[in-house]
């Protein structure tokens, strides 16, 4: 206890500040990529997608403590459980309503 | 003035039907009767502080049971409504309309109304005990999960009587469940019951996980815990999951219906395969927390009157657990037909098969216990062995139904019906009646009769072979579900009749169930030593019923089947210390959560009719309840050392 | 242990039976904070199949206005600017509340509700504006879809600042208590998922739409 304490009370919040910078920078990236039109449709989304994955992660290790529990980290095992639910639901709702081609990809 | 009124009546009560009439009459005749017992016998006062007040999850359990009870009276009267009318070729006994509205609330009911909180009752009566806990990890909630539950579920059944009852399918399928073809309030009687009571189901499996995670007793590691309480640990992790998926498709119907959006429509953009999707990421993985608290009930049963350990006991934990995972990952089984592409039906055809694999573990597992164990035929034990058949040949069908060709044969036919009538009734109905017998004797200090229980068993038992062993070959024979009526010369008849009678022989096994209650109240085996069964987990280690703070000292476990171990295993001077009894932090009850359920009941009653006053004012009714208990600091209390050692020793536990 | 976890059982969080004989408590506040997570993770359930729904039906747009026609770059750009910078003064708020300094955690919750009101500001002219020009939720079943996802993110966020002036008052009032430590950590947790869902929609949705 005494240590994650003081590792988040020292006196100057660094991981906050370099956690904001990031995910400005990645946010920006995003936004470039996309007006500036630099790749094909396909891989524009998927580099936004990584990206965004990459802001999930800063928000969840500089500001959410995710690794702060009290014995085993379930809400770990359930984040990582509902992120493969969620893959589930989103792509698994694309591949199976792109029947007749009525999705556009 | 008097014309608007009359107007007005006859559109917000339903007329015409002399069914309903009758209904009418016994709506207003019990309730007076309730009003005038408790107002005889001055029961208003106990009413309200020891159970629409209470946090206790013992006191929940018992109103979720009770309600489940009266649930399936409901639900069994709409399906013997349903066998009535398709007794012969042409009846005329319902009107089309009408039967679509039977086995619309048929369903619903069942599913939501009487499976649910049939799961929730031994939920919440059992996992504390389980567990060796005082109570569940957020008891407030809990009441709150409860209410809403319950208001959900009135909302649902006084559209029979005012508005009209819905009629489009418990699955309720846009387009017929648009507006346009659907204009009544019954649709919205049907969306807002199942929205509100929906949130008390989310919360409910966010507060027993939290439970089992956190305040399981010293000792007590995962793979010590009792598998009932696994059973429900897997089971709040899917309904977690997957109940968001039934609010988003139910809440976007409602803005199709309530503002004119295009989600579901046929017009303007809409997709209504879209909510047969959403629908069904729900409604795949809610068969598997209605069955999984079941596997853990046979789990339990078997165990204790085989006089045995559970067979793999790490194969069931690996099992449940990757049923619980796969559930989710088989949705579209349920609309093959829709035209997916064959790659789809390809991969969800085959991981609704591999479901059968844990599934058949399991069934090894129960007979593997009862292999050479001493087994004595209760009647918890009764239910669990006549389950296995019955599961087994409904798993086998779901396996033949799971392959995609072929099911665009049986899709919608009979043989669905049969099938997920013969998984649903002998896997949660036998599961829940068998856990009702169960823990009967620890909810309330006495055993149900066997004898007259034997009778309830054989009756519904054998009507459910005579009920729907003929609709398998009724749906081969070319029978659609939903028809209200068949022609004669199509050789359905005698199958039909012989189904009907088979469905009243289940009536007749309910009604002699419910005797088994009453005279049990009278007659029944008292319970002195809160272990009749001779158990084996923490539950029987108690008085029956619990005090209300369950253990005085907080035991401490060394093992699987911790009870077993203390009772027969283990040596006095081995027993560990438990220190003396100290006070007990508890909650104190509220009014606030049933307040908050009869506000949600009060908005979602106004957004049926579209009248916006009382909707936007239940809503904000709730909102003012959650500021106070924001505000709120003192809402627990201490009992007393001196209190509970006189409780303990009234008990004779001192 | 986790800072969030409280040693003192009088100020004990309501419920949960709290003392076991062996003198250890329940940890109460890791219970409620777990409880919490339970509950974020449902909410990210409910989000993601309103972004199934938008995303199959954003080509549905029914002759009605495309997303490309439809977004408003500099519009959505700062009400991302917002949102993430209050994720990160959130930050700032909870640091200070690890410190046990109530005064300048509320300060800068302070903050953190004027950037949530801007961006909910922000997203209402954008409603409105949209819904002016003919693009409103009965047009098609794109817009249908946008209004929905966007705007029960809105919903949330706006629950959240009334969530956290009620927070503000009883820090106020009790300064840095083990339950109000945990009322505002688990609050911080929501306002970062919030973050989270706005980083999604910048992706899928606005990005999205403007990168066809």
């Amino acid at each position: 206890m005494e240590s994650t304490h003081s590792a988040h009370a020292g006196r100057f919040p660094w991981a906050h500040i370099v956690g904001y910078i990031l995910s400005l920078v990645l946010t920006a990236a995003a936004f470039w990529l996309v007006l500036a039109h630099k790749a094909g449709l396909a891989t524009t989304l998927v580099v936004i997608v990584l990206l965004g994955v990459l802001q999930i992660l800063v928000q969840l290790f500089f500001f959410m403590h995710i690794t702060e529990s009290d014995g085993p980290a379930w809400h770990t095992v359930m984040l990582l459980v509902g992120f493969l639910f969620v893959v589930a639901i989103v792509g698994g709702s694309i591949w199976i309503m792109s029947f007749g081609g009525q999705v556009v990809a | 003035m008097l014309e608007q009124v009359k107007d007005f009546a006859s559109h917000f009560f339903v007329t015409g039907d002399p069914l309903i009439y009758g209904a009418d009459v016994s709506i207003v005749v019990v309730s007076l009767a309730i009003i005038f017992v408790l107002t005889y016998f001055k029961r208003w006062g106990w009413l309200w502080r020891e159970w629409l007040t209470t946090v206790d999850h013992k006191r929940i359990g018992i109103m979720y049971l009770i309600a489940a009870l009266l649930m399936l009276f409901r639900g069994g009267v709409d399906g013997l409504l349903m066998r009535t009318q398709l007794a012969l070729p042409n009846l005329h006994f319902l009107e089309a309309e009408h039967y679509d509205q039977i086995f619309t609330t048929h369903g619903t009911i069942m599913i939501l109304f009487m499976a649910m909180p049939f799961i929730f009752a031994l939920f919440n009566i059992v996992v504390p005990l389980q567990i060796g806990a005082r109570d569940v990890a957020f008891p407030y909630l809990n009441a709150i999960s409860f209410w809403l539950f319950f208001f959900g579920a009135l909302l649902l059944n006084i559209s029979f009587v005012i508005g009209g009852s819905p009629d489009a399918g418990w699955v309720s399928y846009p387009p017929l469940a648009e507006l346009g073809f659907d204009p009544g309030p019954g649709e919205n009687f049907y969306l807002l019951a199942i929205l509100i009571s929906g949130i008390g189901s989310v919360a409910t499996g966010i507060n027993f996980m939290a439970t089992i995670l956190k305040m399981r007793a010293p000792g007590m590691t995962l793979m010590r815990m009792p598998m009932f309480t696994w059973s429900v640990l897997v089971t709040s992790m899917i309904i977690i999951f997957a109940f968001p998926a039934l609010t988003v498709a139910l809440a976007l119907l409602f803005i199709d219906r309530l503002v004119g959006a295009h989600f579901f429509t046929l017009t303007g953009g809409g997709d209504p395969m879209q909510f047969v999707n959403l629908f069904w990421i729900w409604g795949h993985p809610e068969v598997y927390i209605v069955i999984l608290p079941a596997f853990g009930v046979f789990s339990e049963v078997v165990a204790t009157f085989s006089r045995k350990r559970l067979f793999g006991y790490s194969a069931m934990v690996a099992s449940l657990v990757l049923i619980g995972i796969v559930s989710y990952l088989v949705w579209v089984h349920h609309f093959f037909t829709m035209g997916a592409s064959a790659d789809v039906n390809t991969f969800f055809a085959i991981a609704s098969m591999v479901i059968a694999i844990p599934t058949g573990v399991k069934i090894f597992n129960w007979l593997f216990t009862m292999y050479k164990g001493r087994i004595r035929m209760t009647m918890p034990m009764l239910w669990t062995i006549a389950f296995v058949p019955c599961f087994a040949i409904g798993g086998a069908t779901g396996v033949m139904l799971a392959v995609a060709p072929a099911d665009y044969q049986y899709h919608n036919s009979y043989f669905l019906i049969a099938h997920f009538h013969q998984v649903l009734i002998g896997g949660v109905v036998f599961g829940m009646l068998a856990g009702m017998y169960y823990w009967w004797p620890k909810m309330f200090g006495f055993k149900l009769d066997e004898r007259i229980g034997r009778w309830a068993f054989w009756f519904f038992n054998i009507g459910f072979y005579v009920c729907f062993m003929p609709q398998y070959a009724l749906g081969f024979m070319g029978m659609t579900r939903r028809m209200y009526t068949y022609p004669e010369g199509l050789g359905w008849g005698p199958l039909n009749f012989i189904s009907t009678i088979g469905a009243y022989m289940m009536g007749i096994g309910f009604i002699i169930l419910v005797w088994d209650i009453v005279y049990s109240i009278r007659y029944g085996e008292r319970d002195l030593t809160g272990d009749p069964w001779d158990g084996r987990t923490l539950e029987w280690s108690l008085p029956s019923p619990a005090p209300h703070y369950n253990f005085a000292r907080i035991p401490v476990v060394t093992g699987r089947d911790a009870w077993w171990i203390m009772k027969y295993q283990m040596k006095p001077e081995e027993r560990p210390d438990l220190g003396p009894i100290r006070p007990i932090h508890m909650p104190k009850n509220s009014g606030r959560p049933f307040i908050m359920g009869v506000a949600f009941f009060v908005s979602g009653f106004g957004f049926v009719f579209n009248w916006f006053v009382p909707a936007i004012a239940g809503l904000v009714v709730v909102v003012l309840c959650l500021i106070l208990r924001s505000f709120e600091y003192d809402a627990e209390y201490y009992i007393p050392v001196h209190e509970i050692e006189e409780t303990e020793a009234a008990l004779g536990r001192l | 242990m986790s800072v969030a976890v409280h040693p003192n059982p009088s100020h004990g969080p309501q419920g949960a039976a709290v003392e076991t004989e062996h003198g250890h408590e329940h940890d109460n506040g890791s219970l409620y904070v777990l409880g919490f997570w339970l509950f974020i993770i449902q909410d990210l359930i409910l989000f993601s199949c309103l972004f199934a729904t938008y995303l199959v039906m954003q080509g549905r747009t029914a002759g009605g206005p495309t997303p490309k026609e439809l977004f408003d770059v500099p519009g959505f750009s700062w009400e991302t600017f917002l949102l993430l910078t209050s994720s990160f003064t959130c930050g700032l708020a909870t640091f200070q509340l690890r410190r046990g300094k109530a005064a300048s955690t509320i300060g800068w919750l302070v903050v953190t509700v004027l950037l949530g009101l801007g961006f909910v500001g922000l997203e209402a002219n954008e409603f409105v504006t949209n819904a002016l020009e003919g693009a409103t939720m009965q047009r098609s079943g794109f817009l249908s879809a946008f209004y929905t996802l966007v705007g029960t993110h809105g919903c949330h966020v706006s629950l959240g600042i009334g969530w956290v002036i009620l927070l503000m008052i009883q820090l106020a009032r009790r300064g840095v208590t083990p339950v109000t430590f945990r009322k505002v950590f688990i609050w911080s947790i929501y306002w970062h998922f919030l973050d989270i869902v706005w980083v999604f929609i910048y992706t899928a949705v606005y990005l999205n739409g403007l990168a066809r």
